[in-house]
């Protein structure tokens, strides 16, 4: 763990009193992750070190919670909403299109290591379906085939 | 039923608009800043409070007045709530806004906390000086990370303008107020596993009693409370509760943000005075999209059971007019369906959801909501029987009632109704494979 992924870090921590580092643990993890994209056994360790938590404790909240990816997503992970309210307004189509031009299949990554789809739940963003976000921190909304293919050309 | 998307229709003895409270400021430049909401008289309320120390029973009276109910889904009366938080406790209270939106079709907090952050920090400042609280969290679900972090800035502008932190505006009182985020788990919503979640835990809800009143984060006092709710609360004290009640009917008081999704031309966030009859609210919603019929919606939420278009058609949006018909107000996620949909489908996609989302704690749950969706999805694959259909019902029933928090009985009630209401379409499937369609 670097000294700048230490920092933020510790700005979790001062939302909570200091005995409850515990607390810290989902930002602390999805800190980590943002910073490689994914969590490794030794990410989990570190962590556990640093909140003084059993590491078990902390593979437990890792493993709970969606978002996070205990396996390579690649460069980037697309995660399409499938819900209701997203498959009302024709999001299949969308997660159709995108696995056929990537040549993938839910939870897998494309050969040169680029892309990783994921089915989500629910984003709680309805208004704008059919929508995606790219590694759990940018929104694309009120997706079309043209918007997802330009959407594409510009990751890089 | 085409006449829905008639918006010229004329509506006896009803004049409900819409209007805007917690999303006053959604229209004006730059909704979301700290200079917006206090041009239109936000803070001014907390400034008053501490001025003048009002009594918090005081304005605790205001809110039981104004009708102001529980956005988040159980509508249970605010007032009442904030009076059980025990006022001469001698350590620290918490008091959480729950943000966790994630049942689908529920897409209202986002915009509160993107649109009119400030009012909902005011909300929540006031609400701690009412229950004596020292520090508050917003819990906001992961998947909207960019509100999240225009949340954390609103927070730190509402700091640097004097109303967070020890002494406020001199005052004596002290009140820190944090954003967290979760990452990506719909249980999370219930408040006891929030509480869970916010303790650094998976988020499996608590038996209850103990209620969070009394035992919450930490084993300490905690309130809980939807966005909305907190939003509600600055426009309630400024202009007190019987003008809130008034907004909307007896039984259901003020405004509510209806999320409105699926089949409609225009899909948003549409902010009512409870009590509007639904053809209206569809109207403003663009109607049914592509000329289509109506089919079926949802009103509050797949928590709430489905009601085909010719009951839902003539009903008004308020508790006890959509009690009336046998569904709920939810937390007001609207999700239309036009007759093209496929209710085996869109089953299917909502029992797979409450299967992926349970906890995992309570055996009925766990296994029953694996064993519906596993059901449904022969349905779906033409591999099921006629009795599939009554045992879909009977594990859904022992679902029911049979478990620590309510997604048990949120996972059985759209089986329910689905097949209450489209039992035929269900039966056709099954015989010929397909949907009426
Ligand atoms: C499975 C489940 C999910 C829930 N999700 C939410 C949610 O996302 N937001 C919310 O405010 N309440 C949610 N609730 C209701 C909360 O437990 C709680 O009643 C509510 O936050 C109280 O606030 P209110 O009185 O202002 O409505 C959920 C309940 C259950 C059983
Ligand atoms: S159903 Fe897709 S964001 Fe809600």
């Amino acid at each position: 763990m670097n000294l700048k992924l230490k920092k933020l870090i510790d700005k979790e921590l001062k939302k909570y009193p200091s005995d409850k580092k515990q607390s810290a643990v989902i930002a602390a993890l999805a800190i980590m992750q943002n910073d490689r994209g994914w969590l490794s056994k030794e990410d989990i360790s570190e962590v556990a070190l640093y909140l003084d938590m059993p590491e078990i404790a902390v593979l437990e909240v890792a493993t709970f919670y969606n978002m996070f990816d205990l396996k390579s997503v690649g460069r980037y992970k697309l995660s399409i909403c499938t819900n209701i309210s997203c498959m009302l307004r024709d999001a299949d189509h969308i997660v159709n299109h995108l696995k056929e031009k990537l040549q993938i299949d839910f939870n897998e990554v494309t050969r040169d290591g680029k892309f990783c789809l994921k089915e989500s739940e629910c984003m709680g963003a309805c208004g704008g379906a059919p929508l995606l976000t790219v590694n759990n921190q940018k929104m694309h909304e009120n997706l079309n085939i043209d918007k997802v293919d330009q959407l594409l050309k510009e990751l890089k | 039923m085409n006449d829905v998307i008639d918006k010229n229709i004329k509506l006896e003895n009803n004049n409900k608009q819409l209007f805007n409270i917690c999303l006053r400021t959604s229209s004006l430049k730059n909704p979301g800043s700290i200079k917006t909401y206090q041009s239109i008289g936000g803070y001014e309320q907390i400034k008053r409070i501490l001025k003048n120390k009002i009594d918090p029973q005081q304005l605790i009276d205001e809110i039981k007045i104004s009708g102001l109910r529980g956005r988040g889904g159980a509508g249970f009366p605010t007032g009442v709530k904030w009076s059980f938080m025990p006022r001469d406790y001698d350590g620290t209270k918490y008091i959480v806004c729950n943000s966790d939106e994630g049942e689908p079709g529920t897409f209202k907090d986002r915009d509160i906390i993107r649109y009119n952050p400030h009012q909902l920090i005011e909300g929540m400042i006031i609400g701690a000086y009412i229950m004596n609280a020292q520090v508050g969290f917003n819990y906001i679900h992961g998947e909207i990370w960019e509100d999240y972090v225009f949340f954390e800035k609103a927070i730190e502008d509402a700091r640097k303008a004097g109303f967070l932190g020890n002494n406020i505006l001199g005052s004596g009182f002290d009140f820190e107020l944090h954003a967290v985020h979760g990452y990506g788990a719909y249980i999370c919503g219930e408040e006891t596993a929030l509480i869970e979640s916010i303790e650094g835990k998976k988020g499996q809800p608590r038996y209850k009693p103990p209620f969070p009143a009394t035992y919450g984060i930490y084993g300490k006092p905690t309130n809980v409370n939807n966005t909305e709710t907190y939003a509600s609360i600055p426009w309630i004290i400024e202009h007190g509760g019987q003008e809130f009640m008034s907004h909307g009917v007896p039984n259901s008081g003020g405004t509510k943000i209806f999320s409105v999704s699926g089949h409609v031309e225009k899909p948003g966030n549409y902010e009512i005075q409870l009590g509007m009859p639904f053809r209206q609210l569809l109207a403003e919603a663009g109607g049914v999209w592509k000329n289509r019929q109506l089919k079926a919606v949802i009103p509050g939420g797949p928590s709430t059971p489905v009601v085909p278009a010719n009951i839902i058609i003539d009903a008004t949006l308020d508790y006890d007019g959509l009690a009336q018909i046998g569904s709920s107000v939810g937390a007001g996620s609207m999700i239309v369906m036009d007759d093209s949909t496929c209710m085996v489908q869109a089953l299917r996609r909502l029992s797979y959801f409450f299967y992926e989302e349970s906890c995992g704690q309570c055996t009925p749950c766990r296994e029953g909501t694996g064993w519906v969706y596993r059901i449904i999805d022969r349905i779906f694959k033409g591999q099921a029987t006629l009795a599939d259909l009554d045992l879909l019902t009977d594990v859904s029933k022992k679902i029911s009632g049979r478990t620590i928090c309510a997604l048990g009985d949120a996972a059985a009630t759209p089986v329910l109704s689905f097949i209450k209401h489209f039992r035929s379409e269900f039966e056709n499937f099954i015989k010929h494979g397909k949907s009426v369609n």
